[in-house]
C-alpha cells in the first residue's frame, strides 16, 4: 500500500446533508482528470486552434487617454494586399456589459475614447503582420479632452465626463447603507480608531494572453473559440451585439491559461473576431498581446479607504464604519458589484453589532478595472484587519486570541443581513498559530524579523446572478453508456482550478464508479446545460450540487432497473466499485454496466439532469443581493518576514495558511486553490502595481510588471480545516479566493512586527518603509499610508435594523437522511 | 526572404520553407503543428516558450530558426519516450503542479534539462534552474515537489506508467513523506 | 503575437565576411550573437536592421582560454552560462562570473553572449516600449522623437546603461578587440561607451565587431560585483556595483576601481569613491563611506524617471 499520506483520512462526513456517509472517491487526493493532456502538451487553449484558410486580425489602439473621434480613415488600410476587412466602432455600434446596469462598452471606440490602448478599429487580414502593417496605415484624427486619472481629479472635475451616466460627475456608482446605530455604538464604546488605507491596483497577469477564433458558416452560424471564464455571459453579449438569434451562436471556452478573474467579461477581441468572421467568410483569430492584455484589464480596483471602529474594553466591537473610493477605469465592467463587495463581507467574521458603509466608485481615463481573484474584498480585507491589529496593540490584546473569542458564530446572521452556515474560524486561527509558532514569535523575534497575522471569509458563489432572472445558476446533465461509461455535461469552465476534476469525482461517487470511468464534457453552450462561469467561486459549490442532482437522478433509474433483479427495492440498494448492491447483503450485486443496460432495456436512452439555485438571500433592501452566499469559507494566515532595516527589503520566508474549506473533495486541488492564492497575495502586497505616468500605463509589460518568481515566493504550509457544509456537494466550500485575502495584511501586521512601522499603502516597496523608517527615527508617526479621504456628499444612507448575531439552531438545515 | 530550413524537431527531421524573420516559436506552432510550446510574451519576459536545444533550455520566442538548423530541438511533446510519459509529466499530473497548464511545457523544458546534469536536486537548485519561468497559478510549490518526485523515480515502462496514472487518477497519488 | 519585422539574414562563417557584409550594406545592417537583446527591441520597431549579420557560425569567436601570462581571453560568442560556470574564471575572476550568472534568466543565459552583453542597449522606460505605446507620448529622441521624457528639457538622451558585465570588465581593467573594415585595434572596454543613451557605443564604429574580450591577468586584483534588482530573475539591475581591488598582506587596499552600473549611460567609473578605500582595511565605516562617496557621485537625473 503506498504512503499517500492521506490513508488515516477518515473519508467520512459528519453532517451528512448528501448521500453516503462514507465515501470512496471524494477526500481523496487525485490527480486532475485532465492533467496527462497538460503535461503532454495536448490540451488545447485558444490561440492553439489553426483553422484552414484562418486570418489573423489586430486591433487598433488608441494613442489618446480622453478624446473625441473626429475621424477614421481606413482606406488605406484596406488597400493594402493581403487586408481582408477593416471595421471600425460604427460597424458594431450596440453597447453591452457584463452588468445590465452598465452597458457602457462598445466592441470599438464610436465617438470618444477612454484610454489609451482602447481599440478604435480592426483589421483582418491573411497574416498578422499584414494585419499589423494596415493598422499603421489607418489615420484617427482625435479632438483631445482632459484626461482624468485618479480618484481625486474624477471627484473634483464635474465638468469633464468619460461617461454620459452613474451617479454625476465622474461617479459611476455611490452607496450608503447603514445597519443600526452607529453613532450610538461608537458612544458607548471604550476606544474608537479611525484608519486610513489605499490598496494599489493590479493586474491578473495570467500567463496566456486572451485568444479568440471565430466562425462564421454560410448557414448562418457562428462559432467562438475562446480563451473565457464565462461562454455564457460571452453568449449573451455576441447575441445581443451582432444581433444573432442565441440560437445560432455557439460559443467554447478553450482552456483558458489561467484566468483569475479577467477573463470574465465580454471582450472586444471576442466580438470583433466574430464580426470579422462574418464579414470575411473566414475563420479569423485574434490573440491579444501582452501589452493589450493590460489595456483589456478588469484588474484589481485601487481603492482608497477609511474604517472607524470601536471597542469595548472587554473586546466587542460596538460599531464599525466603513468607507472606500473605488477607482474604476473608463467602463462599468463588474464596478457596481465590486463597489458593494468593498463593504459587504466585514461582517462575516468578527461579529459587529452595527454596520455602516459608504461607498462610490469613479470613472477614470484607464483601462477598466473589474473582479480580480478576491473581487472588492482583499483591499477592505488588507484594511480591516491592519486596522483591528492597531486596536489589538492599542488595547494591549492578543490579536489570535481576540480574533477567535470575536468571530462569528455558526448559523447565525450578520449585521447586514448575511447568513453564516459553518465557520470553522476559530480552528484555522488555532491551528495556523500552532503551525506557525506564532505566540512564541510574534513581539518576540529580534529587530528585523516578525510574524504577522490576519484572518479572512470569502463567499462560495454568490447568490444573486450577473443579470436578474429566476433560472438555475447551474445546470449539469449525465449520460450513462451501455458500456458502463458516463459523461457528465455542464456549462462550466475549468480555468486551472480543477472543475472538470470536481463534476468527474462527484458523479463517480454517486454512480459507485471510477473518476477515469466519468467523461466530462464542458464550457460549450451548444453542448452543455448553462453555468455562469468560473467567478465568484461558485463552481465546485454550484455544479457539484447540479451534478449530483443529475447522477443523483438517474441513479434513481439505475436502481430501480437493479432492484427489481436483486430481489429488493431501490431505497435499499447502494453503488460503489463499480457494482449495485444490497444494502443488507453487500455480496449481492450486479456490475454497474450490467445495470446500465437492464435500465435502458427498461426506460430508454439514459440520462438526467440536475440543476442548482442558490438559496434565498435574507437580506431585503437595495443593495442585499451582492454579499449573500451558500456559504462562506474562512481563512487564517500567519507571514513571516525578514525585513532589512537599512534598505527596506522584505524577504519573505514561510507563510503558514489554515482554510476552512468545508470538506476537501481533493485536498491536492485545493492546496494548490491555497498556494497559489497565497503567492498571488504576496505578490499583490509586495510588488504588482498597475501604475500610470503621463496617462499610460507605465508598465505594460512582464518584465517591468514585477510578478514574483520562483526566488521571492516562499515556503506555503496549508492546513485544511473541514466544517463540512450542509450547503456544499459533500460539505464542501470555495477554496480559490479566501486565501488570498489575510495574506496581504499578515505580511503589513509581520512588517510591524519586524521593525514597529505601519505600511497602510500596497504594495509595500522598499522606499515605503525606509520612508517609514525614517518617520520613526524623527519621532514622527511611524507610518506611511494616505492622509486623506476626499471630500464627497455621500447620499443618505438605506437604512436596515440589524438582526440577532447570537447562533440560531433555526437557520440549520434539517439532516437529510442518505 | 523566405528560405529552406531544415529543423531536427523531437528527433524528426521537418523542412519549412518560411520567412527568416519568423521566431522558432511561429514555425513550431503554426508551420509544424507543435502547439504545445506556449507564449506569454514574446519579448523573453516569460519562459513560456521554453524548449530544448542540444539540451539547454532557450527561449523559443528569441530564437530564430536559421541559427538552430542541425541541432536538436525538444518541446513538450517530444518529452515521452515511445509513448511513455517522462517521470516529469507524471510527476506534475500527479501533484497538481500543472494548474491552468499554460506554464507547464516550459517548466518542463527547464526542469528536464536540470535532471538531466544534476539527477538529484534540492529544493533551492530546483527554483533556481526554474527561476526563468513564471507561473501564476501554483505558487510553484508543488512544481518544486513534482520535480523532486520526479528526479527520485526511473523512467519506468510503458505498463508500469500507465498502472501509476490509474491509480493515481482513481485511488489517490503518491506523496512522499517530507514533499 | 508579437513578431519580429522583416529582416535579411546572412550567416556570416569568418569574422571577415561578417564585416565586409556591414561595409558594404552600411547602417542598416546589423549584427546579431544571441539575440537576446536585439530580438525584443526589434519586436517593439525600437530598432529596425534590414540585414542581420549572424555571428553564430564563426568559430574564431568562441572560447573561453588562457593567454600570455595568465590572462584571459574571452570568445565574444562564449554565452553568459558558460563565462558564469567556467572554473577557472570563477577562481580568477569572481566578480564577472558572478555578474554573467545574474543576467536575466538561465534560459536568456543559455543564449545570451559576453560579446552581447557588453554592447547591450541602454534602457529606459519611455523607451523600451512598443511602437504603439511610443507613439501615444509622440516617441523620444533615441528613435523616432525629440525629446528625451526623463529630463525633458535635457539636449541628451538618459537611458541608461543596463550590463551586468560592463562595469566589472571596466573595473578589471579589461579590453576589447575590434575589427573592422579598417583593420583592427584594442581598446580598454571603458572606451567603447560614448557620454549619451543614444550614442552609448560611440568608442565602436557600427561596422566593427568585437572579437576578443581581453582580461588582465589577475595579478593579486580581487572583483566583486553586487546587483539590485526587484526580484532574482529576468531583472535588469536597478544597480550594478563594481569593485576590483588589491590589498597589502595586513589587508590594507593598495588599489582600488568601483565602477557603478546602470546609473548612467555608461558605466560610471566613481574614482573618488574608490580612494575612499585606499589605504584603508575593509572595515564596515570604511565600506560605509565608501558608499556614501559613490551615492554622491550619481549624475543629475538619477532616479528613474516618474
Ligand atoms: C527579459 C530580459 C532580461 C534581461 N536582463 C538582463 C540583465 O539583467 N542584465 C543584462 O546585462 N542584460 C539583460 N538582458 C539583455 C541581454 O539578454 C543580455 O545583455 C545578453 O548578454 C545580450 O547578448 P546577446 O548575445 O543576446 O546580444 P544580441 O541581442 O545578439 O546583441 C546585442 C547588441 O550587441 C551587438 N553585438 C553582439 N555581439 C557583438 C559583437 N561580437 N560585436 C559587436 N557587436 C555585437 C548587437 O549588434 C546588438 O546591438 C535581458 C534581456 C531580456 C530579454
Ligand atoms: S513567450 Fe515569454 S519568454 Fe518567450
Ligand atoms: S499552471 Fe497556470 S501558469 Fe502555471
Amino acid at each position: 500500500m503506498p504512503t499517500n499520506g492521506y490513508d488515516d483520512r477518515k473519508n467520512r462526513s459528519n453532517l451528512g446533508s448528501h448521500l453516503k456517509q462514507e465515501t470512496s472517491v471524494v477526500g481523496r487526493p487525485l490527480m486532475k482528470v485532465d492533467a496527462m493532456s497538460k503535461v503532454t502538451g495536448q490540451a488545447i487553449y485558444a490561440d492553439d486552434i489553426h483553422l484552414p484558410r484562418m486570418a489573423y486580425a489586430r486591433l487598433l489602439p488608441s494613442t489618446q487617454p480622453h478624446a473625441r473621434i473626429v475621424r477614421v480613415e481606413t482606406s488605406k488600410a484596406e488597400a493594402l494586399p493581403g487586408v481582408l476587412a477593416v471595421i471600425t466602432g460604427r460597424d458594431l455600434p450596440i453597447k453591452y456589459g457584463i452588468l445590465p446596469v452598465s452597458q457602457d462598452e462598445t466592441a470599438l471606440a464610436v465617438d470618444k475614447v477612454r484610454f489609451v490602448g482602447e481599440p478604435v478599429a480592426a483589421v483582418a487580414a491573411v497574416d498578422e503582420e499584414t494585419a499589423e502593417r494596415a493598422l499603421e496605415l489607418i489615420e484617427v484624427e482625435y479632438d483631445p479632452l482632459k484626461p482624468i486619472m485618479s480618484i481625486e481629479e474624477a471627484l473634483e472635475d464635474t465638468e469633464v465626463r468619460i461617461q454620459e451616466y452613474g451617479h454625476g460627475g465622474n461617479i459611476h456608482k455611490m452607496v450608503s447603507l447603514q445597519f443600526g446605530d452607529v453613532e450610538a455604538g461608537f458612544a458607548e464604546a471604550d476606544y474608537v480608531r479611525e484608519d486610513l488605507f489605499f490598496y494599489q491596483g493590479n493586474n491578473h497577469l495570467a500567463m496566456e494572453e486572451h485568444s479568440a477564433v471565430a466562425h462564421y458558416s454560410p448557414d448562418g452560424k457562428l462559432t467562438l473559440w475562446s480563451a473565457t471564464q464565462t461562454p455564457h455571459y460571452v453568449h449573451r453579449a455576441l447575441a445581443k451585439v451582432l444581433e444573432l438569434p442565441p440560437s445560432r451562436i455557439r460559443v467554447i471556452a478553450c482552456h483558458p491559461g489561467g484566468g483569475f478573474g479577467g477573463k470574465s467579461d465580454p471582450f472586444h477581441h471576442e466580438i470583433c473576431a466574430a464580426k470579422l468572421a462574418m464579414l470575411t467568410g473566414r475563420p479569423v483569430k485574434i490573440t491579444l498581446t501582452r501589452e493589450e492584455v493590460f489595456y483589456a484589464h478588469r484588474g484589481r480596483h485601487p481603492v482608497l479607504m477609511w474604517v472607524k471602529t470601536g471597542v469595548k474594553k472587554t473586546g466587542e466591537i460596538t460599531a464599525m464604519h466603513f468607507r472606500s473610493m473605488l477607482d474604476g477605469g473608463a467602463y462599468g465592467s463588474y464596478g457596481v458589484a465590486t463597489t458593494y463587495y468593498t463593504g459587504a463581507l466585514q461582517t462575516v467574521t468578527y461579529k459587529i453589532p452595527r454596520y455602516k458603509f459608504e461607498g462610490l466608485r469613479v470613472f477614470t481615463n484607464k483601462p477598466p478595472c473589474g473582479p480580480k481573484r478576491g473581487h472588492g474584498t482583499p483591499q477592505p480585507r488588507f484594511a480591516l484587519e491592519v486596522h483591528l491589529d492597531k486596536i489589538c496593540e492599542e488595547m494591549g490584546w492578543d490579536p489570535a486570541e481576540w480574533r477567535q473569542q470575536q468571530a462569528c458564530e455558526p448559523f447565525s446572521l450578520t449585521a447586514n443581513h448575511l447568513r453564516i452556515t459553518t465557520i470553522g474560524l476559530k480552528e484555522c486561527i488555532e491551528k495556523v498559530v500552532a503551525a506557525s509558532g506564532f505566540r512564541e514569535k510574534f513581539r518576540k523575534l529580534p529587530y528585523g524579523r516578525g510574524v504577522g497575522l490576519a484572518c479572512s471569509a470569502y463567499l462560495s458563489g454568490a447568490n444573486l446572478p450577473i443579470y436578474w432572472n429566476d433560472m438555475p445558476h447551474s445546470g449539469a446533465m449525465v449520460k450513462v453508456d451501455r458500456g458502463g461509461g458516463v459523461t457528465v455535461y455542464c456549462g462550466s469552465t475549468d480555468i486551472g482550478q480543477g472543475s472538470n476534476s470536481v463534476l468527474a469525482y462527484v458523479v463517480a461517487e454517486v454512480l459507485g464508479v471510477r473518476p477515469q470511468d466519468v467523461a466530462v464534457v464542458t464550457a460549450d453552450t451548444d453542448l452543455t446545460p448553462v453555468d455562469l462561469g468560473s467567478y465568484s467561486s461558485r463552481v465546485t459549490v454550484m455544479t457539484g450540487n447540479a451534478a449530483i442532482e443529475a447522477a443523483q437522478n438517474v441513479r434513481e433509474l439505475l436502481f430501480q432497473a437493479a432492484a427489481d433483479e436483486l430481489g429488493t427495492t431501490s431505497d435499499q440498494l447502494d453503488a460503489a466499485g463499480g457494482r449495485i448492491f444490497r444494502r443488507d447483503d453487500p455480496g449481492v450485486g450486479l456490475p454497474f454496466a450490467k445495470v446500465a443496460q437492464l435500465a435502458e432495456a427498461r426506460f430508454g436512452t439514459l440520462a438526467a439532469v440536475g440543476s442548482f439555485t442558490p438559496p434565498k438571500t435574507p437580506g431585503r433592501y437595495k443593495g442585499a443581493g451582492v454579499g449573500p452566499s451558500p456559504s462562506y469559507s474562512y481563512t487564517a494566515c500567519v507571514v513571516e518576514v525578514d525585513v532589512d532595516p537599512e534598505t527596506g527589503w522584505v524577504r519573505v520566508p514561510t507563510v503558514w495558511i489554515a482554510h476552512d474549506i468545508g470538506r476537501a473533495l481533493n485536498p491536492i486541488l485545493v492546496e494548490g486553490q491555497a498556494e497559489g492564492s497565497v503567492y498571488m497575495g504576496l505578490g499583490e502586497a509586495l510588488m504588482e502595481e498597475q501604475v500610470f505616468r503621463r496617462n499610460l500605463h507605465k508598465i505594460p509589460s512582464m518584465l517591468d510588471y514585477k510578478s514574483p518568481t520562483f526566488l521571492e515566493t516562499p515556503d506555503i504550509e496549508t492546513i485544511l480545516v473541514e466544517t463540512n457544509d450542509p450547503h456544499g456537494p459533500f460539505g464542501a466550500k470555495e477554496a480559490g479566493q479566501g486565501p488570498l485575502l489575510p495574506v496581504p495584511p499578515a505580511l503589513c501586521n509581520a512588517i510591524y512586527d519586524a521593525v514597529g512601522v505601519r505600511i497602510d499603502e500596497l504594495p509595500v516597496t522598499p522606499d515605503k518603509i525606509l520612508k517609514a523608517l525614517e518617520r520613526k527615527a524623527k519621532g514622527q508617526d511611524p507610518r506611511v499610508g494616505p492622509t486623506r479621504m476626499p471630500h464627497v456628499e455621500w447620499v443618505e444612507p438605506i437604512y436596515v435594523e440589524p438582526p440577532d448575531l447570537r447562533h440560531d439552531p433555526s437557520l440549520m438545515p434539517a439532516t437529510k437522511p442518505t | 526572404m523566405k528560405q529552406l530550413v531544415a529543423l531536427r524537431v523531437n528527433g524528426e527531421l521537418h523542412e519549412v520553407y518560411v520567412p527568416v524573420h519568423k521566431t522558432l516559436l511561429e514555425v513550431l506552432r503554426e508551420d509544424l503543428g507543435l502547439t504545445g510550446t506556449k507564449h506569454g510574451c514574446e519579448l523573453g519576459e516569460c519562459g513560456t516558450c521554453t524548449v530544448l536545444v542540444d539540451g539547454e533550455p532557450i527561449l523559443s520566442c528569441l530564437t530564430l530558426p536559421v541559427e538552430v538548423q542541425g541541432r536538436d530541438i525538444i518541446t513538450v511533446e517530444g518529452l515521452a519516450t515511445q509513448g511513455v510519459p517522462h517521470p516529469l509529466q507524471v510527476a506534475f499530473a500527479e501533484l497538481n503542479a500543472a494548474q491552468c497548464g499554460y506554464c507547464t511545457p516550459g517548466m518542463l523544458m527547464s526542469a528536464k534539462a536540470l535532471l538531466d546534469r544534476n539527477p538529484d536536486p534540492a529544493p533551492d537548485e530546483v527554483r533556481e534552474a526554474l527561476a526563468g519561468n513564471l507561473c501564476r497559478c501554483t505558487g510553484y510549490v508543488k512544481i518544486v515537489d513534482a520535480v523532486r518526485l520526479a528526479a527520485r523515480r526511473q523512467q519506468g515502462d510503458l505498463g508500469a506508467v500507465v498502472e501509476e496514472i490509474e491509480r493515481a487518477l482513481n485511488e489517490g497519488v503518491v506523496r512522499e513523506p517530507g514533499s | 503575437m508579437l513578431r519580429l519585422p522583416p529582416f535579411e539574414y546572412y550567416a556570416a562563417q569568418t569574422v571577415e565576411e561578417a564585416v565586409t557584409a556591414l561595409r558594404d550594406y552600411g547602417p542598416e545592417a546589423m549584427v546579431v550573437a544571441g539575440g537576446t537583446d536585439l530580438f525584443p527591441k526589434m519586436k517593439r520597431r525600437q530598432m529596425e536592421p534590414k540585414l542581420l549579420v549572424g555571428l553564430r557560425g564563426i568559430r574564431d569567436l568562441y572560447g573561453i582560454r588562457p593567454v600570455e601570462s595568465g590572462s584571459y581571453r574571452l570568445g565574444p560568442m562564449a554565452t553568459l552560462t558558460q563565462v558564469s560556470l567556467h572554473p577557472e574564471l570563477r577562481a580568477a575572476y569572481p566578480g564577472l562570473t558572478y555578474a554573467a550568472g545574474v543576467v536575466s534568466s538561465p534560459q536568456l543565459r543559455n543564449a545570451g553572449t559576453i560579446g552581447g552583453n557588453l554592447c547591450v542597449d541602454t534602457r529606459c522606460t519611455y523607451y523600451d516600449q512598443t511602437y504603439h505605446w511610443r507613439k501615444a507620448i509622440n516617441f523620444c529622441m533615441k528613435k523616432d522623437g525629440e525629446i528625451c521624457w526623463v529630463a525633458p528639457g535635457s539636449p541628451r538622451c538618459w537611458a541608461v546603461s543596463s550590463s551586468d558585465t560592463a562595469p566589472v570588465f571596466v573595473a578589471l581593467g579589461a579590453r576589447v578587440r575590434l575589427v573592422g573594415p579598417k583593420g583592427e585595434r584594442v581598446i580598454p572596454v571603458g572606451d567603447l561607451y560614448g557620454r549619451d543613451g543614444i550614442r552609448f557605443l560611440a568608442g565602436k564604429r557600427p561596422d566593427e565587431i568585437i572579437t576578443d574580450i581581453l582580461l588582465p591577468p589577475p595579478d593579486g586584483w580581487e572583483s566583486v560585483y553586487v546587483k539590485l534588482r526587484r526580484r532574482g530573475s529576468f531583472d535588469f539591475p536597478i544597480l550594478g556595483v563594481a569593485v576590483a581591488l588589491r590589498r597589502h598582506e595586513d589587508g590594507t587596499v593598495t588599489e582600488a576601481r568601483i565602477v557603478l552600473g546602470a546609473v548612467e549611460s555608461y558605466p560610471l567609473e566613481v574614482p573618488e569613491a574608490a580612494a575612499t578605500l585606499v589605504g584603508n582595511r575593509l572595515e564596515p565605516d570604511v565600506i560605509e563611506a565608501t558608499a556614501k562617496a559613490c551615492f554622491k557621485s550619481r549624475p543629475a537625473p538619477w532616479t528613474t524617471p516618474t
